[in-house]
């Protein structure tokens, strides 16, 4: 168990998201690095949906009530345990009374935004309409439908002490990098809406970088850029989206939908980013910029691919490391 | 029954966009989607069949390697999709139109040149029925909204709308569930809930049911 001792506005308890419930208007929430939740989880022998505590204000400080083990995945937050210095993308063994501080995410190119703290079995919150992740806007799900507050007592599923199987990972921003003129790059699939817009709007939108505004949060990154203009003015019908849709509200400054995003939306839409560099953007700080990468159906399901063998292959490394461990 | 193609997109790989054809928004079309969300909702690809605003979108459990397969499979689909009436419940809504809780009814008459009654005479006269479910839980997309008060959504969506707020979006109307981020123009309040994550059908208010407005008081 560990309980909360300082806490930011907007850290809340993330699995995978929330699947099936669209319907109803609920989007999936769920944690803004898919990635590294799943491959946290991977590093404690947890199933990859588990829950964890997604930090994306810092300091964030939890003290431990009992032993018990915890992976630290995402940006690298100069974390401490009391003052040991702590590995990012690792397992870690805190006894009880220890106290976890999350600093700041390095400054740098590969400063990422968001850090999270897998426990073993995950965090035990419970189940609202399939899913452990904090729906804010409905406020159900996670910790109370909110996000986490000082004094928040948290549960291990299965508390757990792997006493010397300590192991890290290569961070799949190093094992899979994507860039274009040395700026960070996500590629995109065309939507409905892009062959209404100008061939000068068409062009800048792959060609120039987007900063991402202070404006940006779970729900959505406002980007700031070229405005983007409609040959004519668009008014949609209510449609379906998902997160990653590029939607262009009439001031033509962009808005990705992120894992907050409503379930439904009207602006017309540029292109959407595929689901396979979600994760990267997702990583993103405010401030920084990105550029757009065309690209296709085909080419789009092998990057899913490609991230679900880097998952499998972490999964190996692991068990190999376990194996080798006991054998030991 | 059509004069022009549906339009089928794409939302990266995650899911893909069902646009029926026609120019404005119509129950009988709407009935023909409800038909076809509850035909691909049995497809082995298909996680959830999602209605829209006369449009579906198809969220995928695994995306088809065949992308033109599965457009194809869905244009036949619409072609044979009957409409599928649903009788659902007709549910009253009091709403206080202009003041505090309809920030941007004066952005509805700069728009319509009508005045505030008006707005509120043509708002609160006909029975809107739901067609979809979307934007935030329990939230209801209706259709029937007089053209005569359409109005744009805003240029820069509002970080903050509170939950009961009742607001207009292009030929759109609706009442958000919650409080939370919209582009559309709130012109009143009412109180209700529409949501309980705790309930097995959790929506207050489901396709085929209908909202009624009843004018409160209008803040002029």
């Amino acid at each position: 168990m560990i309980e909360v001792l300082s806490t930011g506005a907007l850290n809340t308890v993330q699995d995978l998201g929330r699947d099936g419930c669209l319907r109803w208007g609920v989007g999936t929430a769920g944690a803004m690095d898919g990635l590294a939740l799943a491959a946290g989880n991977l590093l404690l022998g947890n199933d990859t949906n588990c829950a964890a505590v997604e930090v994306q204000v810092f300091p964030f400080k939890v003290r431990f009530l009992a032993n018990c083990d915890f992976a630290l995945t995402g940006a690298d937050c100069d974390a401490r345990l009391d003052d040991t210095p702590l590995m990012p993308w690792a397992t870690h063994g805190a006894c009880a009374g220890q106290i976890l501080t999350l600093n700041l995410p390095r400054l740098g190119a590969l400063r990422r935004s968001r850090t999270y703290l897998c426990l073993p079995g995950g965090v035990d919150v419970p189940i609202v309409l399939n899913s452990r992740s904090t729906q804010l806007r409905g406020a159900f799900g996670g910790v109370g439908g909110r996000a986490l507050r000082t004094g928040d007592r948290l549960h291990a599923t299965t508390p757990a002490c792997l006493e010397g199987r300590a192991l890290g990972l290569v961070p799949p921003e190093v094992a899979m990098p994507l860039h274009l003129d040395g700026c960070p790059a996500m590629r995109v699939l065309p939507a409905a809406e892009y062959a209404q817009y100008t061939a000068a709007s068409q062009s800048a939108f792959w060609s120039s970088e987007w900063k991402i505004t202070p404006q940006s949060d779970r729900y959505g990154f406002r980007l700031a850029g070229e405005p983007l203009q409609a040959i004519a003015p668009l008014e949609m019908r209510s449609h379906g989206i998902v997160p990653g849709v590029i939607q262009v509200p009439p001031d033509g400054q962009p808005i990705v939908q992120m894992r907050d995003a409503q379930p439904t939306g009207g602006y017309p839409k540029m292109g959407t980013v595929i689901e396979a560099d979600l994760w990267r953007l997702g990583q993103m700080p405010i401030g920084s910029r990105i550029r757009f990468m065309e690209t296709s159906w085909e080419e789009a399901l092998e990057a899913l691919q490609q991230t679900q063998a880097w998952l499998a292959d972490t999964k190996r490394q692991i068990q190999l490391h376990h194996d080798t461990r006991s054998a030991a | 029954m059509t004069d022009a193609k549906p339009i089928f997109s794409l939302l990266g790989t995650t899911a893909a966009l069902f646009e029926a054809p026609g120019p404005a928004m119509d129950l009988t079309r709407q009935q023909r989607i409800w038909a076809l969300a509850k035909e691909t909702q049995t497809w082995p690809e298909v996680r959830e069949a999602v209605p829209g605003m006369n449009n579906l979108m198809l969220a995928f459990s695994t995306p088809p390697r065949d992308i033109a397969a599965l457009r194809e499979r869905l244009v036949s689909a619409w072609a044979t999709a009957s409409p599928m009436v649903l009788d659902g419940r007709v549910i009253e809504l009091p709403v206080v139109y202009g003041g505090e809780g309809g920030p941007h009814m004066s952005d509805v008459v700069a728009h319509t040149g009508l005045s505030v009654d008006d707005i509120v005479a043509l708002h609160s006269a006909p029975v809107y029925p739901v067609y979809a479910l979307g934007s935030h839980p329990g939230y209801c997309y209706l259709g029937g909204m007089d053209e005569r008060i359409a109005t744009p959504r805003r240029q820069v969506p509002v970080l903050r709308i509170p939950g009961g707020s009742v607001s207009i979006g292009g030929f759109q109307t609706g009442v958000s569930a919650s409080a939370g981020p919209s582009g559309w123009n709130t012109i009143g309040s009412t109180s209700m809930s529409f949501f309980d994550p705790e309930l097995a059908m959790p929506a207050l208010l489901q396709p085929g049911d209908s909202i009624r407005f009843r004018v409160e008081k209008v803040i002029r």
